[in-house]
């Protein structure tokens, strides 16, 4: 018998019997006043800011008056072509990375981004500080109407980021950029 | 084989260091605290996910063919360990076949249960720990003492001594945000190296075939999409059924283990990306015998948040070596049993049964209720010693009988005040380290009788 074989004749023999399922009453699940404030409260506790403009026209200006280092890659605008396949070696140069964000959870300052707006995998994680674009009507309260929201496998990859990477492995001190970038910043557009 | 008392008198030596590990691991309880006072619907996304929990592992087959069946589907191979060798060969498998020597992996407490790294070492091929606490350890050729903060039996200048030893860190230097820099440089060099990245799995979904890996660091997805194999290694009991549910358990996971309102990345793999090979091992290594024992089922539940280590008093005043296995903590204590009740015959013991870890558990295990099961079990199959096995039937003794019992508490605070010695003998292990608090005049059912007649 292969393992396989032996591992579901174990489990047929030994589960027990059927419990039912169960489907989350959301009427009991918190509500925020103001989707946006919660948002950008949260977002900047855990490290991350935030930056609230009128138009597409105005986050591109904002974004212009950012430091973003010398090698940037916006892939809300024309990006290298065979960014997808570009080599991690060449990628870990990248200063800034700029890409347009979906969902966006109120009670916890995540972002929902997939592989179709990252184009390369490696992006969002590898540059040293990211700019996401999202809309203020993508902004949902809580991870329960967020998954009502999206399709997790739209595409081959897709994750939720919630501010930059950060880590308190050494005595518990917190220090932001671990792995991934240094510093998040969330640019949302009020007007869609 | 040092037991979980002898190995925590070792751990309890330096006292400003213990006090230093348990105030601190009461700091993230009482975050994690926080965090779920701040969600009024908290004990109902408990006891949803207790919910599901149960149901899936009582359709554990039907769930597991769905999800293989959309993973194949997705372009992911799937491969199946019925133990922990079983493991370790289809990983080496594959990295001899691509001729790999490169590789890095994110935490996975499963790898951990089944030695991996220890098991490919005598291969002759290295793995990389990636997540900063398992690469300081890993250098100390240390395991990790916490499932979801290995390194917090160190203090910073354990790590600074370690990364000046093995990554050129000034001597002395001991900000952690200079030795966290230090190992951000030197592990970009592996992650961009790397051929092959191993991962852990937090949630499998049965409806989509696809995973979820929740990282703080980046870790994983670093590694995961640099390399051009990724093998994720889980339990199959981190199944769950629908996507929906996802909402449910990265709600409560965060917040349980260290108070944060989720991690900085919750990463959702369906499909290898061009070029990228993506396989699943899906591991049993006990858990179907689990699954057929009515009082130790529950634990399968688990989703590793480590608040229950966070709240447990003896594990905040003991450490994780003092458990001596992979998972440590009132989980590790129900877990372990099921694998080796010889060898972890001492791990239900190392605990007051004050029940908090049941408390705050976010899925409901009863752990405080196996705990004094697996005591049982464990004296009936004759794993425990003579003196604890005393002890346990004093106390049946005593509990069995009301009488005995008042009168057994009136002597014993007579005992207290008058012949202190007595209790604080030798023999009692529970006077080591500890002052016995001073005696109370009444009992509560003296006081509750005399001001019942008021
Ligand atoms: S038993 Fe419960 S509290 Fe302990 S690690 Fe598992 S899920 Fe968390």
């Amino acid at each position: 018998m292969s393992s396989r074989d032996q591992i579901f004749s174990a489990i047929r023999k030994n589960k027990p019997a059927a419990v039912p399922g169960v489907t989350p009453d959301l009427s009991v699940v918190i509500g925020y006043p103001d989707l946006l404030s919660q948002f950008s409260t949260v977002l900047t506790a855990i490290g991350g800011s935030c930056r609230e403009v009128a138009s597409a026209e105005d986050a591109k200006q904002f974004i212009a008056s950012l430091d973003k280092g010398t090698f940037v890659i916006d892939t809300t605008a024309e990006h290298p072509s065979g960014l997808a396949q570009l080599s991690p070696a060449a990628l870990a140069s990248v200063d800034t990375a700029i890409i347009r964000g979906g969902v966006a959870v109120a009670e916890n300052g995540s972002i929902w981004v997939t592989e179709n707006e990252m184009v390369n995998r490696l992006l969002p994680f590898i540059a040293q500080q990211l700019i996401l674009i999202i809309n203020e009507k993508d902004l949902v309260p809580t991870m329960h109407q967020a998954y009502e929201r999206i399709s997790i496998n739209e595409t081959g990859f897709g994750v939720f980021i919630a501010g930059p990477s950060k880590t308190a492995d050494i005595e518990q001190s917190l220090v932001i950029g671990a792995h991934g970038p240094c510093g998040m910043v969330a640019v949302i557009v009020r007007e869609s | 084989m040092k037991d979980h008392a002898t190995l925590a008198e070792a751990f309890i030596q330096d006292e400003a260091r213990t006090n230093w590990h348990d105030e601190t691991l009461w700091f993230v309880r009482q975050k994690r605290d926080k965090a779920a006072h701040g969600l009024p619907e908290w004990e109902q996304l408990r006891e949803w996910a207790s919910q599901i929990k149960n149901h899936t592992l009582s359709h554990m087959d039907s769930y597991l063919e769905e999800f293989e069946r959309n993973a194949l589907a997705n372009g992911v191979q799937v491969h199946w360990a019925s133990d922990a060798a079983e493991h370790n060969r289809i990983i080496h498998d594959i990295i001899k076949k691509k001729g790999i020597t490169r590789i890095v992996k994110s935490k996975s407490m499963l790898t951990e249960e089944c030695h991996l790294n220890h098991y490919l070492e005598e291969q002759g091929v290295e793995v990389v720990d990636t997540d900063l606490g398992e690469r300081i350890v890993q250098f100390r050729h240390e395991p990790p003492s916490h499932i979801v903060l290995p390194a917090i039996h160190l203090k910073k200048q354990d790590v600074s001594d370690t990364f000046h030893e093995y990554l050129h860190t000034e001597k002395g230097n001991n900000d952690p945000t200079y030795l966290t820099r230090a190992a951000r440089v030197h592990l970009r060099e592996k992650f961009i190296a790397s051929e092959l990245a191993i991962t852990g799995v937090n949630f499998a979904v049965a409806e989509t075939g696809g995973f979820v890996v929740c990282t703080n660091e980046g870790n994983a997805d670093m590694g995961t999409h640099a390399a051009n194999v990724h093998i994720a290694c889980m339990g199959f009991e981190k199944l769950i059924p629908k996507a929906s549910h996802l909402s449910v358990f990265l709600r409560l996971l965060a917040r349980s283990a260290t108070g944060q309102p989720v991690t900085t990345y919750s990463s959702h793999f369906h499909k290898p990306k061009p070029g990228q090979e993506m396989h699943i091992v899906i591991v049993d290594n006990g858990r179907s015998n689990i699954l057929g024992k009515a009082d130790f089922r529950n634990a399968l539940k688990c989703i590793r948040c480590a608040a229950c280590f966070n709240t447990c008093p003896v594990y905040r005043r003991s450490g994780g070596f003092s458990y001596h296995t992979a998972v440590a903590g009132p989980i590790g204590s129900i877990l372990n049993p099921n694998f080796d009740p010889k060898k972890y015959a001492d791990l239900p013991f190392a605990s007051s049964l004050c029940g908090s870890c049941s408390n705050v558990c976010p899925v409901k295990i009863d752990i405080h209720d196996q705990l004094w099961k697996w005591r049982q079990e464990l004296t009936k199959a004759g794993h425990v010693p003579l003196m604890k096995k005393i002890m346990m039937k004093g106390m049946a003794f005593v509990l069995g009988r009301p009488a005995l019992y008042r009168f057994s508490g009136a002597s014993a605070r007579w005992v207290l005040r008058y012949m202190p010695f007595m209790v604080k003998f030798k023999i009692n292990p529970w006077y080591k380290q500890r002052e016995m608090p001073a005696p109370p005049k009444q009992s509560f059912r003296e006081w509750y009788i005399q001001n019942k007649k008021k």
